[in-house]
């Protein structure tokens, strides 16, 4: 019987459904609350591990930075964890997994990194307005803002110079990916979610309230989407790119129809695309740890 | 079982688990459970949304 670890700091309904996957598969699901973990450099899997041991363990943090030392603290102890911190550090930080799409030949959108807002100004002198600027690290689509004139960019210049946080200094500058509207004026991404790069299952994102951010979070619509076979290659080559295990790509699509990926996501939520997918996905994603453990 | 933020009533579903969140339908707190013994349940505040929470 294999012993999988959950690894969570918030116990969402996606925890719960692999756990219960985990459980039909006929494994043995060990819950971890990463938040009351402790170790040290004597520590053995035993002293975190919750039943003195696992076979492989799935990462599900909430917070990045805490689910990245989760992971590193767990692969110290020569713990399978999925997904591995490389492809986890990569993901996180937009700028890396940027570099790393770029680097694959994956298409991605045009994006310009600046290290000071001196040259962040420099960026959008060169470049022209409008550009978006996204965190490096962050998610649910928090600080993404279409910088359309100098006063939005002299605007957000001095809110990072307040907050003055290490990733204020950092400058993600990103093309606006020009889409069709739907009549409601809203726009739409894709989400593939990808288990050992293999495409499981598309969903369109619908915008809300006829903003230009589709994340499920600020209150987008899933939509079901039959996969075609770009967006699976294209799912597959920005899995590749990262590292792989189990991710959620984002893509756009182009007025010309031509698709970029935006974003590749570690700890993906599913909630909302298995209401609108024909496949169980924490299945998919449960199977995947298991034969990972016995390799 | 009320809020102790607000005292309003806070409805907690019997198959929820340690570490589920639950949230106060008039005032919006969110609370951990931090323990539960049949129906004898322990909360504590949750933590608030960080800046590097997400996917």
């Amino acid at each position: 019987m294999t012993r999988l670890c959950i690894a969570f700091d918030r116990l969402r309904a996606e925890e719960k459904m692999l756990k219960s996957e985990a459980e039909s598969l006929g494994c043995q699901a060990l819950m971890l609350d990463a938040k009351t973990a402790v170790s040290s450099t004597d520590s053995a899997p035993g002293d975190v591990i919750p039943g003195g041991r696992c076979d492989v363990v799935l990462e599900r943090c909430v917070s990045y930075f805490r689910g990245l030392h989760m992971t590193s603290l767990l692969e110290s102890l020569d713990v399978r964890v999925i997904n591995a911190y490389a492809v986890a550090a990569a993901c996180g930080n937009k700028m890396m997994m940027t570099l790393r799409l770029r680097r694959a030949g994956v298409p991605t959108p045009k994006t310009h990194f600046a290290l000071s807002a001196e040259a962040a100004e420099s960026v959008m002198k060169g470049a022209g307005y409008p550009l978006v600027i996204k965190p490096v690290v962050g998610s649910w689509g928090r600080g993404v803002v279409p910088i359309r004139g100098p006063d939005t960019l002299a605007a957000i210049l001095e809110a990072r110079s307040v907050t003055d946080g290490p990733f204020d200094r950092i400058f993600y500058l990103q093309e606006v990916i020009r889409r069709s509207e739907d009549a409601e004026g809203r726009t739409r991404d894709i989400r593939v979610i990808t288990v050992g790069g293999e495409p499981v299952s598309a969903m369109y994102r619908m915008s809300a309230g006829g903003g230009f951010r589709a994340n499920l979070a600020l209150g987008g619509d899933p939509v079901a989407c039959k996969m075609t076979p770009e967006m699976a290659e294209l799912a597959s080559a920005a899995s590749d790119a990262v590292g792989g295990g189990i991710l959620g790509v984002d893509m756009m699509e182009r007025e010309d129809g031509r698709l970029v990926v935006h974003e590749v996501n570690n700890t993906v939520e599913f909630k909302g695309i298995s209401k609108v997918s024909e496949r169980n996905i924490p299945e998919a994603m449960v199977q995947f740890a298991v034969d990972a453990a016995r390799k | 079982m009320n809020c102790p933020e607000c005292d309003a009533g806070l409805a907690i579903p019997d198959d929820a688990e340690v570490a589920e969140i639950v949230s106060c339908p008039d005032c919006g707190a969110d609370y951990e459970i931090a323990g539960r013994d049949g129906s004898d349940v322990k909360l504590k505040q949750a933590e608030t949304v960080g800046e590097d929470w997400g996917e």
